[in-house]
């Protein structure tokens, strides 16, 4: 005989159940959970909460100053400039990471060239990316020296009569320091292309062939569109990581000469570590933030199109 | 079941172990910084965070260290020491979240706004409850009438000039005026052959060209850059130092690339013989050496204007310290501070250093020594020492906008006056 004790024993028993089993899929994620939010919620939380404070860190006891630093910064002409040189250094530099990356992946998936050939251009087209930003930044600091050899070579072959200042020139400092960024980043382009490119079928370009494709129609309608969602993707988290570079830029040109490369994350340092002012400088943050965040969407919305 | 009660585990363990991290950090931090109180009889560790111990000689500064705790019972150092950039990021980290070290090694510039922040102690009040006499010290880093930084050891910037470069273009003593100085860069330069006369790096990144090779030329002639502790950038002295400079510049006397050129770049440029003059730190006498062994150089005092007879200032950095403002220790950590000003650690530092005492009785001991410290030392003693950003807020945002300002006159972009003024404006929002 089934009592009604027992009946309620039986309901508790599946409530607890369903809650465990409920429950089990968020202690899996609970380590990831932690961990995202120790490290990235909160700081972000922090920071866009400092942004609306008069000054945090300097000032003990920080009050609510609205939007204040946003107006600040909006209102100000060095930002102004940040945003122009920021806009032209990413994008520049993500055209040419493409342009760079896609004409070296397809050199080294050529048939033409032997496999050992081909090895050993992958290690040298791969060196700037195996390169960290400082020695980078010394390298080509060395290389574009008045005194250095750019100069040297250019004066030797009588290209230019006068030794020329790339970094300190406000003439040729951001298009110096964007040829600098697009020679460190073109390799990643480029082995991702060429993953990309060893997985297109040969019967796709023999099929275009045998459909009178000639070569620019068979890269354009079998290559481009093949690759497509890689250069989406790519082009994307490039424009991302490129609007965040900062010690490529510190360590080159520091954001001058004047304001010549000042980008939006140097014009946020000099806020927070030279004028101590770490609530604009939070203002500043949360901006490049809302741009990055701009990029991530677009990105996800990518991929999820591609699923 | 078994996957399911291993992932739980393993789930349970992840989190246990950042918690234990999390509370290891916190804990170890509680034991040996600044805020950690211990019993009586308990031996005090003292944390110390410096750069200086990578630019000394191995061991050197641990020596001393070691002479310390055998002098101070129950007292032991621990030294927290790295690059400088390093130092002052640990340093304002520390500041800005209480946990400085009970003792830190600080720069001029950083000292007004650590004062601010009420993160580093009153010296004045110290020395008097330890009832030290302060006139043995060199110099005192003072704000609103109180002490917070004490130099250690002095780094002076005199004029190097290259000799075989010198004597090439026939100049036959060293410039005194900034006359004498103008004619001899011009001199000294020879395109054809790669040679400028001078060296001007004005690197936004680390804007101190403005401090050591700008305004220097006005403290060399006695001039301040300040009023009643307030800028002053617009008077007829000042204007006439960047004037002076501005015109070395338009004579094609400088070498090229100032705008983006850092110290090191400076010194390269002098070592390699392609640069007849730099203001440059006594410091680096050892590194220029080394590298260029053959090259054939002088150091003289920063020419003056013409006609000024008075004491010439000299643009110098120090090694200076303080002392945490919550540290539980600062007793012991005063006895730090006075041990390394005492007048035999002092010089014995101050010689280990290559730099001059912040002890008025300490002697660094030149034998053995290039020849140039002293020299130097002379003309620092027939001079005075003179940095009129030390103690300024935001010293290096100051430098930094000015430089600003300071490029786009020399850029043609703007005239003096409007440079002056606009810098001026500048710098009095910070103050």
């Amino acid at each position: 005989m089934i009592t009604n004790s027992s009946i309620a024993n039986k309901s508790k028993k599946s409530t607890l159940q369903s809650a465990k089993k409920k429950l089990s899929p968020y202690v899996y994620l609970s380590p990831t959970i932690i961990l995202m939010t120790v490290l990235m919620l909160i700081p972000i939380v922090m920071v866009i909460l400092y942004s609306f404070k008069d000054n945090v860190i300097m000032n003990k006891n920080p009050v609510f100053a609205g939007i204040k630093h946003y107006v600040d910064i909006i209102k100000d002409g060095t930002f102004h400039q940040a945003i122009y040189n920021t806009l032209y250094f990413t994008v520049m530099s993500v055209i040419f990471h493409f342009v760079l990356g896609l004409s070296f992946a397809m050199l080294l998936n050529t048939k033409v060239l032997k496999p050992a050939t081909k090895s050993l251009f992958r290690v040298i087209y791969v060196l700037p990316w195996v390169f960290t930003a400082t020695i980078i930044a010394i390298l080509w600091r060395l290389m574009l020296n008045p005194n250095g050899i750019i100069n040297y070579m250019l004066t030797t072959a009588n290209i230019v009569s006068n030794k020329i200042e790339w970094l300190s020139s406000t003439q040729f400092a951001l298009h110096a320091l964007t040829y600098i960024n697009i020679w460190s980043g073109y390799p990643f382009f480029m082995i991702s292309l060429l993953a990309g490119l060893q997985g297109i079928p040969a019967e796709l370009y023999e099929a275009a062939t045998i459909d009178g494709a000639n070569t620019v129609q068979s890269f354009r309608y079998v290559t481009v569109a093949k690759l497509k969602p890689i250069i989406v993707s790519m082009a994307m988290l490039d424009f991302i990581w490129t609007v965040q570079q900062f010690p490529l830029v510190w360590m080159t040109t520091g954001g001058g000469p004047i304001h010549a490369t000042e980008m939006l994350s140097t014009y946020t340092y000099k806020l927070a570590f030279s004028s101590y002012n770490f609530s604009q400088a939070s203002a500043s943050a949360v901006i490049v933030l809302i741009l990055s965040m701009c990029m991530a969407l677009f990105y996800v919305k990518n991929q999820k199109a591609g699923d | 079941m078994k996957r399911k009660i291993l992932g739980l585990l393993l789930s349970a363990a992840l989190v246990a172990t950042m918690a234990a991290g999390c509370g290891n950090g916190g804990s170890s931090v509680g034991t040996d910084s600044a805020t950690s109180a211990p019993s009586s009889t308990e031996a005090v560790t003292l944390e110390f965070t410096q750069w200086w111990e990578p630019e000394l000689a191995e061991g050197a500064l641990r020596g001393i260290m070691d002479e310390f705790e055998a002098e101070n019972a129950g007292i032991k150092v621990k030294l927290i020491s790295g690059p400088y950039a390093s130092t002052k990021q640990q340093v304002v980290a520390g500041a800005a979240a209480g946990t400085m070290s009970d003792v830190v090694g600080l720069d001029g510039a950083w000292v007004s706004d650590f004062v601010k922040q009420g993160a580093i102690a009153n010296l004045t009040e110290i020395m008097k409850k330890n009832n030290y006499e302060d006139s043995q010290l060199a110099s005192q880093i003072k704000l609103n009438n109180a002490t917070y930084m004490i130099p250690v050891v002095n780094y002076v910037y005199p004029v190097f000039i290259n000799k075989d470069l010198m004597d090439k273009a026939g100049i036959t003593k060293v410039p005194v005026t900034r006359t004498e100085f103008r004619e001899a860069a011009k001199k000294l330069t020879n395109t054809k052959n790669n040679v400028y006369g001078w060296i001007l790096p004005l690197s936004l990144e680390a804007p101190n060209g403005i401090q050591n090779d700008v305004m220097s030329w006005a403290w060399a002639s006695g001039v301040s850059m300040l009023k009643d502790g307030k800028p002053d950038l617009t008077n007829a002295e000042v204007k006439s130092a960047i004037e002076f400079v501005k015109s070395v510049y338009d004579d094609g006397s400088v070498a090229p690339g100032s705008f983006t050129m850092a110290e090191q770049d400076k010194v390269e440029e002098f070592t390699n013989g392609r640069v007849g003059m730099m203001v440059d730190s006594l410091a680096h006498i050892k590194t220029i050496r080394k590298s260029n062994p053959n090259l054939n150089f002088v150091v003289t005092a920063l020419p003056a204007k013409d006609g000024y007879t008075g004491k010439r200032g000299m643009p110098y950095a120090s090694w200076g310290i303080g002392i945490a403002e919550n540290s539980r220790h600062q007793d012991e950590s005063w006895k730090l501070v006075s041990f390394l000003m005492s007048e035999k650690i002092n010089s014995k530092l101050s010689t280990t250093a290559n730099a001059f005492p912040g002890n008025v009785s300490s002697k660094p001991d030149f034998t053995g020594t290039d020849p140039l410290f002293a020299t130097a030392f002379d003309i620092y003693k027939a001079g005075y020492p003179a940095n009129e950003f030390v103690g300024l807020p935001v010293a290096e945002q100051l430098m930094r906008s000015f430089d600003e300002q300071f490029q786009l006159l020399l850029d043609n972009k703007q005239n003096i006056d409007d440079t002056l003024k606009k810098a001026q404006a500048e710098w009095e929002k910070n103050f």
